[in-house]
């Protein structure tokens, strides 16, 4: 889009405000363009989120990458990758490391599957 | 370990046990100590922070009791050689200059790179940011902050699409600042905008977890747009999106920077369009800090030029606020930058800071009147005027699809070339997933909706206690890997330059050891292009290899041009072959002066023979080229071709403590004969027990100097300093 500098025109409504009120609308507005951001955020996830969440839980960025890959192929990053591995581990009583190598590994994935969607197949 | 001043780093020490490494804390530092008078030397300092424990000061230190004042604002210095073995040394050269916020350039590319990169490739630009390079660098900086005695910050990028990850690794790996701006990925890496604000708020939990200092992205729109001066309502909107959403995840306001550029260069009048917007943003944003960037939007090849816009860019800082002063080096308009050219940005902040020390106090900005108060009002209303349509149009997303950022136009003024970018385009479009209702993540600082009451109420404060601890509370649960290709890795460049690590062996370098890389400037009284090329024919012709004019400047279209001209030494120097004659002893000035007060002093100088020349005696002599005059010594100048009798006439006349003569002519030994006939003239006339005999010349050296009867001789290169200390010393040897 081209247009000419309107700015006298378009200023009318704030040349009545004070250099305070400027600023306080300034941040006003910052606010409502960043809220639905924030929202979306809240509830989404990604690839890489995942995998920063399997770091942190103890696995190399190899082992990480390959978790995500296995959860992705299966429909089941909307769970959370952590939280697969931490699920494995709980209901098969093994170690967190343990359970999430053995999905790195491409194994133990038909028991996630089932574990997370096991009622609804 | 320790590092000693005069010891080189030790990147083999650096490597070993690198595994089992782990940071010393966590977090940015703020210089300590601004906001207090300080007493450094014979000055008072108004705007300083604490001094260093070991610094290299500023060239011109020594005529002031060698103090090296720190300025307030956290200085950084950008690296970037791709090597990162080669980057420690020169993080550890830019510390001692004063830089305490070393920020490391990622290669090429790396922000499309869907993952964390590890081992040690070599860069492009830059490094691969990977968790063995990061650990020890920081491991590094570790060293040479106790060295210097001021803790350094260690700062890289979280950007592209893993930024959650990297996130992570630096937190774990103690990286204690970042650059995290969705608003960069979109406009300038081309990524999916939905996946880069989801992305976003994680790294932003994260990096805020950690204590990190944030920057944001908004002044590669100075950079980008066509007239940079032109953006600067959006700039304010864009730092405004990033800090608004970095404070609703949870980021602290004193943690987050604004990354801000002067956007005006000269020969524009630069100062009356940025200072204005300086104003307007640091009164927008007085909670948040200021980073303050020089401008590389104007910068061409002419270090001198891109200097003295970075000086201006300076006083913009002074006059209003900086917390931390970026530097950029003078040469990033031709080349990669050099060590010297990092080493230079600093200094440069350093001195502009010291030299400006104090001037709010006398110097204030006009602040309710005139021209800079309607422009900065102007400026805050075209900002909101922007965010007003932002919303108009239906928020963030289609704002950019509808390609308003980055538009050349004075916003509301619209030029329709601004970056436009789809919702669903971009790299990593589609990636983005809903959290179900059952999702959850044990981990600490993770943002976003966590369904951990699922498994234990009581884990919803504290995530990792689901696992017994993520890496934050117990970092043995990183799992560190060393190194995957074989082919490209520090081992391998180390064995390369092993023969130069050390060794005797010595090899010029710019960027990387044993690069071999010389700068030779020149002037050749020819019409640019002729001396273009006659300079890389004089390149070729010195042996140097690979040449490349990187500099030149017309002088004058017909007289002639300035070339810079880089090239390449492909051997090695032994510095075991070498004669490094014993570095003479001087006595400090203070020393001489002491002396001379208490016991003056007188000598006779003079050209002798048949011999016209000046220069050399007059700058040994002459007080304004810091010659022994200066010290107070009596100095009687006879002139040139003066025969020997009358030198040795006029010591004893006024009873002279020394006689100098000066002998340039060498024809014959002419010189040589002149020093044993002034010797035997001394002793003839029964004074040379009592008066020193010095001569001086180009070709004269001391030990035949004396061998002809002199008390010392001095060649070239030889100062004031030098044969002042001389007279002191050898009249104390003859009093004894």
């Amino acid at each position: 889009m081209k247009r000419e500098d309107d700015f006298q025109e378009r200023r009318k409504h704030l040349a009545h405000l004070t250099e305070e009120e400027l600023e306080k609308r300034f941040w006003e507005l910052a606010e409502k363009i960043v809220d639905p951001l924030i929202e979306l955020a809240e509830k989404h996830t990604t690839p890489s989120i995942e995998r920063s969440v399997l770091l942190r839980m103890g696995f190399s960025s190899l082992e990480a990458k390959a978790i995500v890959e296995g959860a992705i192929d299966r429909g089941l990053l909307g769970k959370g990758a952590g939280h697969l591995v931490y699920k494995l581990a709980r209901e098969k009583g093994m170690d967190i490391r343990e359970a999430g190598l053995k999905l790195a590994e491409g194994e133990m994935w038909d028991e996630v599957v089932a574990l997370f969607r096991g009622g609804e197949s | 370990m320790e590092l000693k001043p005069n010891e080189k780093l030790d990147i083999e020490n650096i490597l070993k046990d690198l595994d089992k490494y782990r940071p010393k804390r966590r977090g940015w530092t703020w210089r300590k100590g601004s906001g207090e008078k300080r007493k450094i030397g014979k000055f008072t300092y108004y705007d300083t922070a604490e001094s260093l424990k070991n610094s290299q000061p500023l060239p011109a230190a020594k005529y002031f009791d060698n103090i090296d004042p720190q300025p307030k604002p956290v200085i950084t210095t950008e690296i970037a050689s791709g090597r990162f073995e080669d980057d420690i040394r020169r993080m550890r050269m830019a510390a001692w200059h004063g830089a305490d916020h070393i920020m490391v350039i990622r290669t090429a590319g790396q922000s499309h790179y869907d993952g964390l990169i590890e081992g040690t490739p070599q860069g492009i630009g830059g490094i691969p940011i990977t968790r063995k390079q990061v650990r020890a660098q920081r491991k590094a900086l570790d060293l040479i902050e106790e060295e210097v005695g001021r803790p350094i910050n260690y700062h890289s990028y979280v950007s592209g699409v893993a930024g959650p990850e990297i996130a992570v690794m630096f937190a774990e790996e103690g990286v204690n600042g970042a650059h995290q701006d969705p608003q960069y990925n979109v406009l300038y890496r081309n990524i999916n905008m939905v996946r880069s604000f989801v992305d976003a708020a994680c790294a932003k939990k994260i990096m805020a977890w950690a204590d990190m200092a944030q920057i944001d992205g908004a002044h590669n729109a100075n950079a980008t747009a066509r007239e940079a001066w032109k953006v600067m309502p959006e700039l304010m909107v864009q730092h405004a999106i990033n800090s608004m959403f970095s404070v609703k995840v949870g980021m602290k306001k004193e943690n987050i920077c604004l990354s801000t550029v002067p956007p005006t260069a000269p020969p524009a009048p630069c100062m009356r369009l940025d200072l204005p917007y300086a104003v307007a943003l640091r009164e927008l944003f007085y909670e948040y800090k200021m980073r303050a960037q020089m401008n590389t939007k104007y910068m061409e090849s002419s270090t001198r030029e891109a200097t003295v816009t970075h000086v201006l860019n300076l006083l913009i800082s002074q006059l209003t606020r900086a917390d931390i002063q970026s530097t950029i080096t003078p040469d990033e308009g031709r080349n990669v930058p050099w060590h010297i050219y990092n080493i230079e940005a600093v200094d440069t902040a350093k001195q502009a800071f010291a030299g400006m020390d104090g001037l709010n106090e006398m110097v204030e900005i006009k602040r309710h009147e005139g021209e800079l108060a309607d422009k900065v009002r102007e400026l805050k209303e075209r900002a909101i005027l922007f965010m007003e349509e932002i919303l108009e149009v239906g928020g963030y997303f289609k704002a950019v699809e509808e390609g308003f950022f980055v538009d050349s136009g004075y916003y509301p003024e619209r030029n329709g070339d601004g970056i436009a970018r789809k919702i669903d385009g971009g790299i990593g479009a589609g990636t983005v997933y809903e959290r179900e209702e059952d999702y959850m993540a044990p981990v600490t600082a993770h943002f976003g909706y966590n369904n951990l009451a699922q498994y234990d109420e009581s884990a919803v404060d504290n995530p990792s206690k689901l696992i017994g601890g993520s890496t934050f509370e117990d970092p043995d649960k990183i799992i560190f890997i060393d190194e995957l290709d074989e082919n490209d890795n520090v081992y391998i460049r180390l064995e390369e330059t092993k023969e130069l690590r050390n060794t005797s062996k010595l090899k010029p370098e710019m960027e990387w050891l044993g690069d071999g890389i010389v700068l030779l400037t020149m002037f050749l009284p020819a019409e640019e292009r002729v001396a273009e090329f006659a300079a890389l024919e004089i390149g070729n012709r010195l042996g140097l290899k690979d040449c490349e004019v990187i500099h030149k400047e017309i002088m004058q279209a017909a007289e002639g041009t300035r070339i810079e001209l880089r090239g390449r030494v492909d051997f090695t120097i032994d510095i075991k072959d070498l004669v490094i004659p014993p570095k003479p002893e001087v006595l400090t000035e203070d020393e001489i002066r002491k002396e001379i007060e208490e016991n003056p002093m007188k000598i006779v100088a003079a050209t002798v023979g048949e011999d016209e020349h000046s220069v050399g005696l007059r700058e040994i002599i002459d007080i304004k080229h810091g010659g022994i005059e200066r010290f107070g010594i009596e100095c009687h100048y006879l002139g040139t071709s003066v025969p020997v009798e009358k030198l040795v006439d006029a010591a004893i006349e006024i009873n002279a403590d020394a006689i100098l003569a000066s002998t340039i002519i060498s024809h014959d030994d002419i010189h040589y004969k002149n020093m044993k006939k002034l010797h035997d003239l001394c002793v003839e006339k029964g004074i040379r027990d009592r008066i020193i005999l010095i001569a001086g010349g180009t070709q004269v050296t001391g030990e035949l100097a004396v061998k002809n009867g002199m008390d010392a001789g001095f060649g070239r290169g030889t100062n004031g300093d030098q044969v002042a200390t001389f007279l002191v010393k050898r009249r104390r040897e003859m009093r004894r």
